[in-house]
């Protein structure tokens, strides 16, 4: 996939293809910044503070302020990512996300995943308006080979959230994956639908851990950190899958959704396929950010 | 909100320069600088951000600007203007063919709102006393074949499958038939959402026009979409020849620039606009209402009439 692909790197021929330090430097630089949807608030802090280091340090050498830049990046990406699995007593992860995200096809990927490392997984359909949302949802079930519990269509979703964790809980399952519909972050009943939804899993799951990973289509532009916001005030987002890394879009947008509001990404989408699930490495992203 | 409105930051700039008398060039395009912000925080292709900035700079300097008591006003209304001009007219109608039935395909990324538009259009279609059929094309997607067949039930209108198994470009060229044979004078087809960098997946789109020859291939486009917009409309565009573009979920707070990318890059015609997950949720494109909501001023109609 493309997340490997960058030995050209437009960043790379920016800092080694000149001999010293100048503006046009630090425009280009914006400029490759803001076409990778890293917005212009970000872009502008992450180019002012680069000139500040520079200035301060008396860097000359366009090498070295690349490392420079490299840090910042790392360590803004860096911060707080553990596991969403690694654990032993019940997790029951929540997703959600706005419309047509990749959240159904996400749980699918992670109930194989979990699968694979011996987890006894169970899902549950919790978008029960959608048009084929079971159905889509049964599909990934049995595909992975996995229980799914669910109601009929127009269903209320908290309703098959509780019985999703009192099965979970019986059946003695490792992990429980909700899924939810789509919604915007602007629809101000269905967001407190979904803090329904929320405050009864963690209201029935006892001991169990409960995680919210929010879904991000990396297609998107600066809507993200809105959406972002939104759910997080909404639900307490834990983490991030960013999906769709497998198009031309570079979803930079996570860089000013983890500054702004320290969400960390977790998972990257990168296809349809179930296997195409990765674990988001930020050094990886970053050369993926700034590949011709 | 990191933004704030566009108006609000010039009316600043300009009020800061009122005390100077006459602005100069170079105060105009310290606005300009503001607007160009504002397009690129809507998301707007930094490349057609720059173009369009330097067409209108040539416009916003001159003299019924700089010498006007409401130069903020008259920038905005010239940006305005110039976005509006740029995004065509309102043209929400869909060429039906003289000889029926009328073939509609529905082409875009995946999630972005196809399925759902096609059971749009149909509803729009038949309220216009039309007699669609619905061909489920996706044979890819878990359930899309199935969400297809909810749709139709839920508007009493036909569905055409042949399941999950066959040949979209079969699929397709057995629904023109049925349609044909039932009486049907509209066939909307849906197909599956594909990456356009995905050749094969791009190559079957093709084989499916090549087979059924639609008066209209449109472009499902979700409002969100950030700087990628222009590749993925130039490669749909290039690939197929789309004849109109659907904008989706502007029922957010996307300020929904890749409108204006899309359309510079590719100059086809937005034709509607989905604002929301109903049936009922699709409207006609209006391109001043765009144009405010891109430059992200609700206000802005007022503050043009006070000019
Ligand atoms: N190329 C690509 N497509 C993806 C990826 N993840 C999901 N998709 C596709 O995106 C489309 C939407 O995926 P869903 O899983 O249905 O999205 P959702 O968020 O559940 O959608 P709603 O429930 O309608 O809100 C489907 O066509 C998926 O196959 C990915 O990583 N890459
Ligand atoms: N809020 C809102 N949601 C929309 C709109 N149009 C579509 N959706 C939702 O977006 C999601 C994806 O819509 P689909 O019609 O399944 O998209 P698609 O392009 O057919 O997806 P694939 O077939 O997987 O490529 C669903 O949850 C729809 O309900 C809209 O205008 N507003
Ligand atoms: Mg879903
Ligand atoms: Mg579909």
């Amino acid at each position: 996939s493309k997340t490997r692909n960058s030995f050209v790197s437009q960043v790379q021929n920016l800092f080694t293809g000149r001999s010293s330090i100048d503006e046009e430097l630090y425009e280009e630089l914006e400029e490759i910044l803001i076409q990778a949807d890293v917005g212009v608030h970000t872009t502008m802090g992450l180019v002012d503070e680069l000139r500040t280091i520079a200035e301060e340090e008396g860097i000359k050498d366009p090498s070295k302020l690349h490392n420079v830049f490299k840090e910042q990046l790392e360590d803004i990406l860096d911060r707080g990512a553990d596991d969403v699995y690694d654990n032993h007593r019940l997790t029951i992860l929540m997703v959600v996300g706005v419309n047509g995200v990749g959240k159904t096809t996400t749980i699918g990927k992670i109930a194989l995943r979990a699968k694979q490392n011996s987890q006894d997984v169970l899902l549950a359909a919790g978008d029960t308006f959608r048009a084929g949302a079971i159905e889509q949802l049964e599909a990934w079930g049995t595909e992975v080979g996995v229980d799914i519990i669910s109601h009929e269509a127009g269903a209320d979703s908290a309703a098959v959230a509780y019985d999703a964790v009192q099965a979970a809980k019986a059946r003695d399952k490792d992990l429980l994956v909700v899924d939810t519909a789509g919604r915007l972050h602007t629809q101000d009943n269905l967001m407190e639908e979904l803090k329904k939804v929320h405050r009864i899993i963690d209201r029935e799951a006892e001991d169990a851990r409960v995680e919210v990973l929010l879904v991000l289509d990396a297609t998107t532009g600066q809507n993200a950190i809105s959406q972002a916001e939104m759910f997080d005030k909404a639900v307490d987002v834990d983490g991030i899958a960013l999906t769709k890394l497998d198009g031309t879009a570079k979803g930079g947008i996570i860089l000013a959704v983890k500054e702004e509001l320290g969400i960390p990404v977790k998972l990257i989408g990168v296809g349809e396929d179930v296997e195409d699930l990765q674990d988001f490495e930020p050094d990886a992203f970053i050369d993926a950010l700034f590949a011709e | 909100m990191i933004f704030e409105g566009l108006a609000d930051k010039l009316q600043d700039t300009f009020d800061k320069l009122r005390g100077k008398g006459k602005l100069s060039e170079k105060d105009v395009k310290s606005a300009l600088r503001e607007v160009k912000l504002a397009l690129l925080e809507a998301d707007v292709n930094f490349k057609v951000v720059k173009n369009f900035i330097s067409d209108i700079e040539e416009r916003a300097v001159g003299k019924e600007v700089m010498d006007s008591l409401t130069p903020a006003q008259q920038v905005i209304k010239i940006v305005n203007e110039e976005l509006t001009d740029l995004m065509g007219g309102t043209q929400s109608k869909l060429s039906i063919a003289s000889d029926p039935p009328t073939v509609i395909m529905l082409v875009g990324l995946q999630g972005a709102g196809k399925t759902t538009t096609v059971g749009k259009l149909a509803k729009h279609l038949h309220k216009n006393g039309r007699r669609p059929l619905l061909v489920a094309g996706d044979v890819y997607r878990p359930a899309a074949i199935k969400q297809l067949q909810v749709l139709g039930e839920r508007l009493d209108q036909p569905v055409f499958s042949m399941g999950d198994k066959q040949d979209p470009v079969d699929i397709a060229k057995a629904g023109v038939s049925h349609a044909e044979s039932n009486g049907r004078d509209v066939v909307i087809i849906d197909t599956a959402g594909r990456l356009h960098i995905d050749e094969e997946l791009m190559g079957e789109l093709k084989d499916i026009k090549a087979a059924v020859n639609p008066q209209e291939i449109l472009l499902v486009v979700d409002a969100m979409t950030g700087q990628d917009a222009v590749n993925v409309a130039e490669s749909f565009d290039d690939a197929l020849g789309v004849d109109g573009i659907t904008l989706t979920k502007l029922d957010g707070d996307a300020r929904g620039g890749a409108a204006l990318s899309i359309r510079k890059v590719t100059g086809r015609p937005i034709k509607f606009v989905g604002t929301g997950e109903k049936l009922d949720d699709l409207e006609p494109f209006h391109p001043d209402r765009m144009a405010s909501r891109i430059l992200g001023m609700g206000d802005m109609l007022s503050l043009i009439e006070k000019a």
